[in-house]
């Protein structure tokens, strides 16, 4: 009498649920996706309590990097439709006496990442084949009272978007040195109320414990 | 194994089409789909970034025709953000001749730092009366004794703190060895403890030294200041 033989290839497994699942989350994800921005210097936010989010427009960020440098950064990168990054680059063009082509303006439009080039280096910033050629002039805005570049910077934010509101993005390392002075730049431009970026944590405080 | 058998059937009958659909392997398709996921998730900002509101007082330009606002010394705490996490608190002002008299006149100063027992203890012992009725007042909406909306409750917190008129008033001034993280921390202590009144001013170069004294920091930075 013959063996029974058992087959031995594997039993198909039908994938097309999972597949569906796979779909729905990937449209999902991609619909929902707003890219995280590579910035020119690697940022901790400190944390904080407060739960209000960081509006996407008529902002203008200051980037303080842990090693002194400052970037400014419009609108959190994508450009609205007003497209003030270019303006406000003419802006700055036309005091320091420096024409910018229309294709520059345009190449300083799409920058999505926040930058900290002195406006003397801008065209050679913009005009750069890549991207490591373009980090390695990303410098700091000038900040000392004699070249202070970010003073001119915010004054024509300003004047191109009357609603900008100040927001200081810095590490938790960053000296208080360069912070007074980005705050003290601010105060003397008439910024008096603005936003500091953290990231949320939870505190919970026992009020029994402390009256003990 | 099942092809075989269908093979065995149709050899006598006609040639019919098969019936069933064929197979299609969609192992290759369901790895893709993987990746792309992983790659979406991780390069998604899920969470926003958060913001905290800080006013800043206006400049003083011209001190002849400007006067600095008075507050009471009484009610006055200033916090002092020293190098290393460390926090100096003293109450009431120091004037600058007080500190260069001989011997000089000065407050107890206080060394803490940013834990639970640390600064914000102080504060809280401080600001005890005003921090009850917050906590009494947001435990009430939460358990719905107050039917109340968010918002309502949140200008109800504030008018609150305008009212309170015995919290301190708290001055905030960080040495320039201090980093960010402690101004943003001390912030945050601020509206974890629900104080009222803070603001942050600059630093005087004779509480810059008193920060210096306290660390046991030579002061060559701060003499080139004065």
């Amino acid at each position: 009498m013959p063996k029974i033989k058992l087959p031995t290839n594997s039993p198909h497994i039908d994938m097309t649920p999972m597949v569906d699942l796979f779909s729905v989350v990937l449209i999902f994800l991609m619909l929902t996706t707003t890219m995280r921005q590579p910035e020119p210097a690697n940022v901790d936010t400190p944390f904080s309590i407060s739960e209000t989010p960081l509006p996407d427009f008529n902002t203008m960020t200051f980037l303080l990097a842990p090693d002194g440098r400052v970037f400014m950064n419009f609108d959190n990168g994508p450009d609205t439709i007003l497209k003030y990054r270019p303006k406000i680059l003419a802006a700055m063009g036309e005091r320091y006496g420096i024409e910018f082509t229309d294709k520059e303006l345009r190449t300083f439009e799409k920058q999505k990442s926040s930058m900290g080039i002195p406006i003397n280096q801008m065209k050679q910033f913009l005009n750069a084949r890549d991207n490591t050629e373009r980090d390695a002039l990303q410098v700091g805005i000038p900040i000392d009272s004699a070249d202070n570049q970010l003073s001119f910077w915010i004054l024509a934010a300003r004047q191109i978007n009357p609603n900008i509101k100040a927001s200081i993005k810095g590490d938790s390392k960053t000296s208080f040195e360069t912070v007074e002075k980005v705050l003290d730049i601010l105060q003397d431009r008439n910024v008096h109320r603005f936003n500091l970026i953290t990231s949320l944590e939870a505190v919970k405080i026992n009020l029994e414990e402390i009256q003990q | 194994m099942a092809e075989i058998i269908q093979q065995e059937q149709q050899k006598g009958g006609k040639r019919r089409a098969k019936k069933h659909a064929p197979h299609i392997d969609m192992t290759p398709m369901v790895d893709l789909m993987c990746l792309l996921i992983v790659f979406f998730m991780l390069t998604t900002a899920f969470s926003k970034a958060k913001i905290m509101d800080i006013i800043l007082p206006e400049k003083i330009k011209d001190p002849t025709k400007q006067e600095a606002p008075k507050i009471s010394a009484s009610r006055t705490t200033n916090i002092l953000l020293g190098p290393d996490n460390k926090v100096y608190v003293y109450p009431g002002s120091v004037k600058p001749e007080e500190f260069s008299a001989n011997p000089p006149i000065l407050p107890p100063l206080t060394v803490t730092d940013f834990s639970a027992d640390g600064i914000r203890r102080i504060l809280l012992d401080r600001n005890r009366a005003l921090f009850k009725k917050i906590n009494d007042f947001n435990a009430e909406v939460i358990s719905g004794r107050i039917p109340i909306s968010q918002d309502s409750a949140k200008s109800i917190v504030a008018q609150l703190k305008k009212d309170d008129d015995t919290g301190p008033i708290v001055l905030i001034k960080a040495h320039k060895l201090a980093n960010y993280g402690n101004f943003v921390d001390i912030l945050d202590e601020m509206n974890i403890c629900g104080i009222a009144r803070y603001t942050f001013v600059k630093i005087a170069w004779y509480e810059e030294l008193m920060v210096e004294r306290a660390a046991g920091i030579s002061s060559t930075a701060t003499a080139s200041a004065r």
